[in-house]
């Protein structure tokens, strides 16, 4: 073998490698956005769950607001059906939305909270909504890098040839976060 | 990470000087002592280093039904942190409000906490020191803080070893004075000298590689509760509290959120602490307003220490 047969050879399988190793590292950060979207959904079921207990819990003390625990119930239920990141995550943000006229609301029961049962609940609620901000954030990380080596050369010419896709942030509109609810004495 | 390596040199060094004092052709005999030493210590610490530490502070073990508020804050920090496995918590029964974390691996970590600290926190509060104590864990402080509290005591024993054996070695020398090789003099001065200040020398270092650690935890637990006030009040909450930790060992002081041992001179106190001043803890925490990035955090840590230099490594700053 002569010089220039190793040469091409040492570059063809220098190429072979950081292709091999391109690959898999796409493999891998996409595996860790699915790990991280599965943490999410751990946590909006744990939601789904804490709801009928809580108003199970709060009915006999709250009687003359109908109106705010029917919305809790049937932003839950929407947000149960929806699927795909997207429609999940504005589901989830009307849910959001319902559960703060809904905290707005307890405050007028002082009883309600003096109910041991009822500061459990509200505790792994408030824990609950925490975990799913700090999960999402956690996720919108993982799809950010995702994102990033799926357009960037020279990953995103091995994307392209297996049909790496880019992924959803999970973004949810919380009315609350944005308008200061009004609150009158 | 350059001053675990200077303590690395102190170390080896001070194995070369007595090994070359006690014979001047076995320099590398002190050396391969030292290593030998170092690397005992660091297979009992990787192996048991965890449970000696539990078992030490008198901490046990709790579940969600005892503590459901405590294990949430966990869960939700271990979120924030995408650490990979939940970690197992304690709880310790001492009325000093305190916290620590333990474990090399972040899939077998170990949050410890007191009754004292779960009494006076409010919930943003005790969000801060589980954060602080999460951030040992994913930066690796407790790995680093392991391998350099070795180093000190690897100094300590080897400096222990080389004055017992001036006492005892120096007389049999002279009795038995079968080679003239041995014990010359101004290398035994030396390495006398050095058995004397690397002790001191790798202290320093290792107090100041510890601070610097505790600055980092702080930032990142801004970043992971994105809500630096809620450290900030606890640490004031924990420096107003006039309680000393009862069964506190100083080999794990680095691991605590404060120090548990109050050090009781004051002048030396800032160079001779695992721990920065509580006070400038919470004036950096409160400096940073509404970024509770790590940048957020350099840029606080500048204007309230004055330094120019910044304390969490740039790298860390740039990629979040």
């Amino acid at each position: 073998m002569d010089l220039t047969t190793i040469i091409i050879l040492v570059v063809l399988i220098i190429l072979v490698f950081s292709l091999i190793s391109m690959y898999n590292r796409l493999v891998k950060l996409r595996n860790q956005v699915k790990n991280a979207w599965a943490q999410i959904d751990v946590q909006l079921k744990r939601r789904y769950d804490l709801i009928p207990n809580l108003i199970e819990t709060v009915k006999g003390y709250m009687k003359h607001e109908r109106e705010t625990l029917e919305a809790v119930t049937k932003m839950r239920a929407q947000a149960m059906e929806a699927s795909g990141v997207e429609d999940k995550a504005k589901a989830e943000g009307r849910l959001s939305a319902a559960l703060g006229q809904f905290k707005i609301a307890v405050e007028a029961y002082p009883d309600l909270k003096a109910n041991k049962n009822f500061l459990a609940l509200q505790e792994e609620l408030t824990s609950t909504e925490n975990k799913i901000s700090f999960a999402r954030q956690n996720y919108n990380d993982q799809v950010l890098f995702f994102n990033n080596k799926t357009e960037m050369f020279p990953s995103n010419i091995i994307a392209g040839m297996f049909g790496f896709k880019k992924e959803a942030f999970f973004e949810i509109e919380d009315p609350a976060e944005r308008v200061v609810p009004k609150v009158s004495f | 990470m350059f001053l675990i390596m200077m303590m690395g040199v102190v170390l080896v060094l001070l194995g070369y000087a007595i090994g070359f004092a006690l014979d001047p052709e076995a320099g590398f005999v002190g050396v391969i002592l030292a290593l030998i030493i170092y690397f005992v210590m660091m297979i009992v610490a990787f192996s048991q280093g965890k449970s000696i530490m539990l078992r030490m502070s008198n901490a046990r073990e709790v579940k969600k039904e005892d503590y459901p508020q405590l294990y949430n804050i966990v869960e939700e920090m271990r979120l924030s942190a995408g650490m990979p496995a939940m970690p197992k918590v304690y709880v310790i029964d001492d009325p000093s409000p305190n916290a620590f974390a333990a474990g090399m691996n972040p899939n077998k970590s170990v949050v410890a906490v007191t009754t004292g600290l779960l009494k006076i926190m409010n919930r943003d509060e005790l969000q801060g020191v589980i954060a602080h104590e999460i951030s040992h864990i994913i930066n690796r402080d407790i790995r680093y803080m392991t391998l350099a509290t070795i180093m000190v005591g690897t100094v300590a024993i080897l400096s222990q070893l080389f004055f017992r054996s001036m006492l005892f070695g120096g007389m049999r020398g002279r009795s038995s004075s079968s080679s003239n090789k041995k014990g010359n003099p101004v290398m035994m001065i030396v390495a006398l000298l050095f058995a004397i200040l690397a002790p001191i020398a790798i202290r320093l270092l290792y107090f100041s590689v510890s601070r610097k650690r505790e600055y980092l935890a702080d930032a990142s637990a801004a970043r992971l509760t994105r809500y630096p006030e809620g450290l900030a009040s606890a640490l004031e909450k924990i420096s107003g509290s006039t309680h000393d930790m009862q069964v506190a060992d100083k080999s794990m002081a680095p691991m605590y959120i404060a120090n548990p041992l109050k050090p009781k001179g004051q002048r030396l106190r800032n160079l001779s602490s695992t721990h920065p001043p509580l006070n400038e803890r919470i004036r950096i925490l409160r400096g940073m307003g509404k970024n509770s990035s790590y940048a957020g955090y350099q840029q606080a840590y500048k204007s309230v220490t004055g330094a120019s230099k910044g304390v969490i490594p740039e790298s860390s700053v740039k990629n979040v």
